[in-house]
């Protein structure tokens, strides 16, 4: 990767991390309703994998979307005005943090019920497939997805259709406060993958670099053989699973050891010992961060309300 | 006119659209090899292969997900279910996924989508696989739901939901594909959400769909010989529901009964009824009745069952209750 694409890889993620920072203070001070579930610690998982897509892959995701709406290209205006619920939001404040999609970016959602979305990921890939180009659908869930049915559903459907999806489980070790392996009937999750015949593999998803370069095989993979590919990002969240979480369920000295691995902090080491770029390089990234969310607070802060007109449309095409 | 069967004019429909349209395709279990455990896509893996016709797991989640996310990139699937009963298997995707997507995200895109499914009791299949859920479905907005009671009707509203741009479940009656009638060869449109007067009258408006429309034909030539002239106006789609030649005819007859073969609770007998009062209170003569499906899941005995479901018997006996 070009040193360029790798700067844009930081700032990528520092833009999450800050976004979702000033989130949680709007959520705070009552500017932002519903849930809200902050992806911070998990920004290498999603950076990683869409650097490696195409612009022509389609994205699909569960509720904690709003890393994947910027890594797509959604820009921090349109993510902060959906989460105030403005009518500049990109669906229009009718969605909100958990419902966030662009079809222009190719970013499909954004989605609520918790593995819901994985058989509707099949079927980016069957239009797709019937459309009789190579696209492919990179469709990422959490590890609390992998026991409900809908996840085998989807899964046993790509493989037997040969359908052309990357399914990316985002392990971070909990579903809510429930522990892996207090849900799973296995720890390790990409053996599941293993029982539908599909190629697989497990990557830390601390390392931007990492989940890159098994995002890049995977997808080479999918789209040459046109068979599914299972890959498990093994990450943490470094707040609660939403807003009003009491985190019960895990020690303060287990967060803070994963916190130690913060993908930003990885990263921004492995740039300057590389001598990919100067402190200052990173230093000025940030700045620059600071500023396009300090923007698109005011934006958002500043768009308008969707007018009541606006209840009515878009609940039918016709 | 044709005088074609119920299941001919389905098969025409579905036909008629795949040749006019490549986007179009079916999926769903046996629908393909099969040839569809109603026989309705009898002779289409021939003709258009399995890239038309693609059989699928008995996996119903996997199904109307596969055909939601293939509607959203711009393809046209029409996803059978084998009985509507297992729809509930899949309820998530009809309520939560097909209903709302659309909504949820600004209108960003449609979702061209058809799920056909058979409903209704009356062939002793017993309690899990024989119930008439249409309301429940109805319920919905962001849905459109169609059940049609002639196999007219039947061609020119599928033709219809097959263009649609808005997901359309469509439901069929499992006693019903032998029924006849006249049917117009080709281009054929009806369209979706409009009611329509089956039988004319001018003594009491029943007002019905699919199954309800056949008993209430039946128990309309009855009355007839009574010197009772019923009007029947056929709901034909439940939701989005034109009330307008109800309150026509009511207004006209100011006496009404509501057939339906689903369950009288909750069901579109009490939304027809309320609607009336609200729109044409001035015009009640008698209180509105319901003939319904009696309050308990459908039994095996085909005695027991017959004695569950609605009858001709029934809905005479109504409608003279609201003559009186």
């Amino acid at each position: 990767m070009k040193k360029e694409q790798l700067l844009d890889l930081y700032y990528q993620m520092v833009l999450i991390r800050r976004v979702e920072e000033r989130g949680a203070e709007l959520y705070q001070a009552g500017k932002i309703g519903g849930f809200m579930h902050l992806y911070i610690g998990q920004e290498a998982v999603s950076t990683g994998l869409i650097a490696a897509r195409e612009p022509r892959d389609r994205v699909i995701t569960a509720y904690r979307d709003h890393g994947v709406a910027l890594n797509c290209g959604i820009s921090a205006n349109e993510v902060m005005a959906e989460l105030l619920g403005k009518a500049t939001g990109m669906s229009k404040g009718k969605g909100g943090s958990m419902h966030m999609a662009s079809v222009e970016k190719n970013m499909w959602g954004g989605h609520a019920i918790v593995g819901g979305h994985i058989p509707i990921a099949a079927g980016l890939a069957l239009g797709d497939q019937y459309a009789k180009n190579d696209n492919i659908t990179i469709c990422m869930f959490g590890d609390g997805a992998t026991n409900i049915g809908y996840f085998h559903e989807g899964l046993n459907l790509s493989k037997v259709w040969g359908l052309r999806v990357l399914w990316v489980c985002e392990n971070n070790q909990y579903g809510m406060g429930t522990a892996v392996e207090r849900a799973s009937a296995v720890d390790e999750i990409r053996q599941k993958a293993e029982g539908y015949g599909m190629k697989n593999a497990a990557v830390n998803g601390m390392d931007v670099m990492a989940v890159y370069e098994a995002a890049k095989e995977a997808i080479d993979y999918v789209r040459k053989e046109s068979q599914p590919y299972f890959l498990e990002v093994n990450t943490y969240r470094f707040r609660g699973h939403s807003m009003g979480d009491p985190e019960r369920y895990r020690k303060a000295e287990e967060v803070k050891q994963w916190q130690e691995n913060d993908p930003i902090g990885i990263f921004n080491k492995y740039l300057l010992d590389k001598k990919i770029a100067t402190r200052k390089a990173l230093d000025e990234i940030e700045a620059r961060v600071e500023e396009e969310v300090a923007k698109a607070v005011e934006f958002a802060e500043t768009s308008p309300e969707p007018a009541l007109e606006e209840l009515f449309t878009d609940v039918y095409a016709e | 006119m044709a005088k074609i069967t119920m299941r001919e004019a389905i098969s025409q429909a579905l036909m008629e659209e795949m040749d006019r349209d490549p986007a179009v395709f079916i999926l769903g279990e046996e629908v393909g090899v099969w040839g569809g455990t109603y026989a309705v896509t009898k002779g289409f893996y021939d003709k258009y292969g399995p890239e038309r016709v693609k059989d699928t797991p008995i996996a119903e989640n996997a199904i109307l997900g596969a055909a939601i996310g293939a509607a959203m990139v711009g393809q046209r699937p029409i996803a059978e279910l084998m009985t509507i009963n297992f729809a509930f298997s899949a309820m998530d995707y009809i309520v939560n996924q097909a209903a709302k997507l659309r909504y949820m995200f600004g209108g960003q895109f449609t979702l061209p989508l058809v799920i056909r499914a058979v409903g209704g009791g009356g062939r002793q299949l017993g309690a899990t696989h024989s119930q008439t859920p249409d309301a429940i479905f109805a319920h919905f907005p962001g849905l459109k739901v169609v059940s049609p009671g002639t196999p007219a009707d039947a061609k020119g509203l599928l033709k219809s939901a097959i263009r649609s741009n808005d997901p359309i479940l469509f439901i069929e009656h499992a006693t019903m594909y032998q029924v006849r009638g006249e049917v117009p060869e080709g281009e054929y449109l009806i369209p979706i959400g409009k009611s329509k007067v089956q039988r004319e009258g001018s003594d009491l408006t029943i007002v019905t769909y699919c199954k309800g429309l056949e008993l209430s034909m039946k128990a309309a030539d009855e009355l007839a010989k009574e010197g009772i002239q019923a009007e029947i106006v056929d709901l034909r789609t439940l939701r989005p529901l034109d009330m307008e030649p109800v309150i026509e005819s009511f207004k006209k007859t100011n006496r009404a009964i509501v057939v339906e073969e689903g369950w009288k609770s909750y069901g579109v007998g009490a939304e027809v009824v309320s609607r009336i009062y609200e729109e044409a209170f001035d015009y009640v003569d008698a209180p509105i009745l319901r003939v319904a499906q009696k309050e308990v899941p459908l039994p095996y005995n085909r005695t027991l069952e017959q004695a569950a479901l609605p009858q001709v018997p029934d809905i005479i006996a109504a409608a003279k209750e609201v003559l009186k």
